[in-house]
């Protein structure tokens, strides 16, 4: 049973390791996954603890529904204080770990203290063993994880691992599975070198029972025919995320050379169809590969077509990697996006704030505040291709003055570079946006400036504002399962009920992050995939536990609200430009320069964000500093936090 | 009967390594999520993106049904499998020694072996399996469709020899 899966406590300091069970109860107000990551790190973590230190929690784990009988349920959450921005740190990753922690006996591994000599863990049907990693430490993220099955001879054993930028503290080092599964966002990586934690690796044969199986399997049949049936997602399973990226660059909807285009030009030899001919060339027709049990099977498998990394596997390149490496710095060739993807896998670092620090240091470059003498003579303009992957290579090992200083993540680097370059950086909470621009989309605005982990499209984005669905649409999709009478606009660049739509998907996307599913099986891409509705009854066939989309929705409520506790205790404020729910000047001051008519010349509008964050505050029952109120904490069962129940 | 001389299909390439196959396996027989008592397990190499599907060839001449001491496993022909007979299997996992594909597993919670069953003619890997690497057709097809894939690749031999000689 799901519910018979523990929670570990595991101090590598003095080598405790303890294991508890998950009462039914605190499943019914946190489910599992993120929600009850946020409950652990709220009562774990000290108040204003150094994210490096040893008290700081690290927290793994998989959703409630992990490995059972429902579409996708691979996504593994790691959580702990962010060295990137000082706030809440979590990153969500697909792969096969997650199910494998479960069948070991655990969903939640809670770590705190610090090994004095690298080591990794291995969790094996119920146990759980310290062991010496000083034979894995400087070892890329793929080798690290065939060394370890290599070590315990079981090629079975899939791990989490850091590579060399989570050992050298990396403020933005991911969390790595697999190829290219990443927990990137944060810095959890960096957390866990800190902790001398090179890898946790899981083997397991216990198994889950599920409460009414064949009940299960025949509603994740049509569950899956729902989630396979959305042409959206018809699309991924062809040409991966890329094509989001190519169909928001036809748009304008890009932030191209840091934050002064939002559109890339020439870009031909990065269109999706272009990775995907790349992609068949080397891998052959099916190249396409997925997360356990998901039939979308979203990411391409290529191999490198040319250049110093000719030949070299690697999984993607996604959405953000072009991004990263193709629109935010400029270049327009396959062969660079493909190798600064392949780089950043292998070094276990995040490729979005990667692609985007560097970019921020170009503009710098250009303006004059960074010089030759800064970058060791590498010339950082905008399209150099070579300078890119360069830079990578030097933020991984933290070579020079520079790669140094960008590894400490935005906010350092701008008060260690100085002059204003702070008003170049385009971040939210400290962690730099991702490539997309959202001047000519007031609702995906306001979801980077509030969501919780900081500047992110995973937290909160109303993506079908984009679609120009019909209001009645909307409104069938955005008053359920609580009332909502409130204005709906179909037009993406309205202010009009998107603070609503943004409340509503971020208690979508927590519920769904509580369960362990992927995004692309809800309302995230794709108008009619399942959500709050079609849950309670996946729940209950699996898990035997009765809730109803109302609970679900109180749930996912509840779970944001202690995020934004954690938060708040480490000095969240509303109009803080590096610690609150705001954006950059550049947004408000500067129109975009390209695009469709409905992108070009626009930008948002100080006044009515205001006003969006204040509607977005209240339905939270937030303060007008964005501070939670009394009641909304008793209504929400969070009064008495931390309440030390796990 | 409608299922008989039908048989489970891999085609390796198109498989995408998501391991639902597994899965489903061990829902439908067992009521349990634990791909270690699935019938069918997708062998992997990650660093290649090479994932194989393997299953039991249900085989005309089973060196599983051959060495079975208390001969407790038979050919099934009307659903085209072989198939254990419980009441008679001593659990000596000789079978399981000598498959040449693995197929036959040893399951450490009942102290039993087990094997596929084509789910009575209704395989829940191929019905889950959208990608269609798990298919479950005539036997009779299933060069048939080879055939046709291969004819291909000598047709755009073809065309690309005649393009080449046509360039000189």
């Amino acid at each position: 049973m799901s519910l018979d899966r523990k929670i570990a406590y595991i101090n590598l300091t003095t080598g405790d390791v303890k294991s508890k069970p998950i009462p039914v109860s605190i499943r019914k107000r946190f489910i599992g996954g993120r929600g009850l990551d946020a409950y652990l790190l709220y009562n774990h973590a000290p108040k204003g603890v150094d994210p490096l230190s040893p008290d700081n929690p690290l927290i793994i784990s998989g959703g409630l529904l992990t490995a059972t009988c429902a579409s996708a349920t691979a996504r593994t959450h790691v959580m702990a204080k962010s060295p990137l921005t000082g706030l809440l740190g979590s990153a969500n990753m697909g792969g096969f770990f997650a199910p494998e922690l479960a069948w070991a006996g655990f969903h939640h591994l809670v770590i705190t203290g610090k090994a004095k000599n690298p080591v990794y863990l291995f969790i094996h049907d119920g146990k759980i063993e310290i062991r010496d990693a000083s034979g894995l430490w400087g070892k890329m993220t793929t080798d690290t994880q065939w060394a370890i099955r290599e070590e315990l001879g079981d090629d079975e054993i899939k791990s989490c691992v850091i590579g060399p930028a989570g050992e050298n503290l990396v403020a933005f080092a991911n969390v790595m599975t697999g190829i290219k599964n990443s927990g990137g966002r944060t810095g959890m990586g960096c957390v866990m070198g800190s902790k001398n934690l090179k890898a946790v690796a899981a083997r397991g044969t216990m198994d889950i029972k599920i409460a009414h199986p064949m009940e299960a399997l025949e509603f994740n049949k049509r569950f899956i025919d729902q989630i396979t049936s959305a042409k959206v997602n018809q699309t991924q399973g062809t040409l991966g995320t890329p094509f989001i990226w190519g169909a928001t660059n036809c748009w304008g909807g890009l932030r191209t050379r840091n934050f002064q285009y939002n559109q890339l030009e020439y870009a031909d030899d990065i269109e999706p169809e272009r990775l995907d001919e790349i992609a068949t060339e080397t891998m052959g027709p099916y190249h396409m590969t997925g997360c356990f049990g998901c039939q979308v099977h979203c990411r391409a498998q290529y191999r490198i077509p040319s250049g110093p990394y000719a030949g070299k596997y690697d999984e993607g390149p996604e959405y953000t990697s072009l991004g990263a490496f193709g629109s935010e710095p400029g270049c327009t060739s396959a062969e660079t996006v493909l190798t600064g993807n392949y780089l950043v896998d292998q070094f276990g670092m995040d490729n979005l704030e990667t692609g985007s620090i560097i970019a921020w240091a170009m503009e710098l470059y250009e303006e004059g505040i960074l010089t030759d003498k800064h970058t060791d003579g590498i010339d950082l303009r905008f399209g150099n291709d070579k300078a890119l992957l360069k830079m990578v290579e030097r933020i991984c090992y933290r070579k020079g003055w520079l790669g140094d200083t960008l590894a400490d993540g935005g906010i350092p680097a701008a008060e260690k570079i100085g002059k204003n370059s702070f008003d170049y950086l385009i971040q939210v909470k400290g962690m730099n946006n991702l490539h997309s621009d959202e001047r000519a989309t007031p609702a995906l605005a306001l979801n980077i400036a509030t969501a919780s982990r900081g500047s992110d499209h995973l937290r909160s984005r109303p993506a079908i504002d984009l679609y120009h669905l019909p209001e009645e649409v909307l409104r069938k999709i955005y008053s359920s399962p609580v009332p909502y009478n409130g204005p709906l606009s179909s037009e993406h660049t309205s202010y009009e009920g998107k603070a609503w739509m943004v409340f509503w998907q971020e208690n979508c996307y927590m519920a769904v992050d509580c369960l362990g599913i992927c995004k692309y099986h809800t309302t995230f891409l794709g108008a009619t995939l399942p959500n709050f509705e079609d849950w309670p009854k996946v729940i209950y066939y699996n898990t035997g536990i009765e809730v109803t989309p109302e609970e679900l929705w109180t749930v996912a409520e509840r779970c944001n609200m202690i995020e934004r506790m954690f938060n708040i205790r480490e000095g969240l404020t509303r109009n803080d430009l590096k610690k609150g729910d705001t954006l950059n000047h550049r947004y408000f001051d500067e129109p975009c320069k390209r695009g469709a008519p409905d992108v070009i010349g626009m930008c948002i509008d100080r006044e009515k964000f205001d006003k969006m964050i204040d509607e977005f505050y209240e339905y939270k029952g937030l303060d007008k500093n964005g501070k939670p109120k009394a009641a909304t904490l008793k209504r929400l069962g969070l009064d008495n936090e931390p309440s030390r129940q796990l | 009967m409608e299922t008989l001389g039908k048989v489970l299909m891999i085609d390796y390439e198109k498989c995408t390594g998501c391991r639902l196959c597994e899965l489903v396996c061990t829902v439908k027989h067992d009521g349990i999520s634990n791909p270690m008592r699935s019938r069918i397990r997708v062998m992997k190499w990650e660093s290649e993106g090479l994932y194989i599907p393997m299953s039991c060839q249900q085989c005309q001449d089973a060196p599983c049904m051959k060495a079975c001491p208390v001969k407790a496993i038979s050919m099934n022909a009307c659903l085209g499998r072989v198939e254990v007979d419980y009441d008679v299997c001593i659990g000596c996992r000789t079978c399981v020694s000598v498959c040449p594909f693995g197929a036959m597993s040893f399951n450490t919670v009942d102290r039993k072996v087990f094997k596929c069953d084509l789910c009575d003619g209704d395989p829940q890997c191929v019905r889950f399996c959208e990608v269609k690497a798990l298919t479950y057709v005539d036997a009779g097809d299933v060069s048939l469709i080879k055939k046709k894939t291969a004819a291909h690749r000598i047709s755009v031999a073809g065309k690309e020899a005649v393009s080449a000689y046509a360039a000189l």
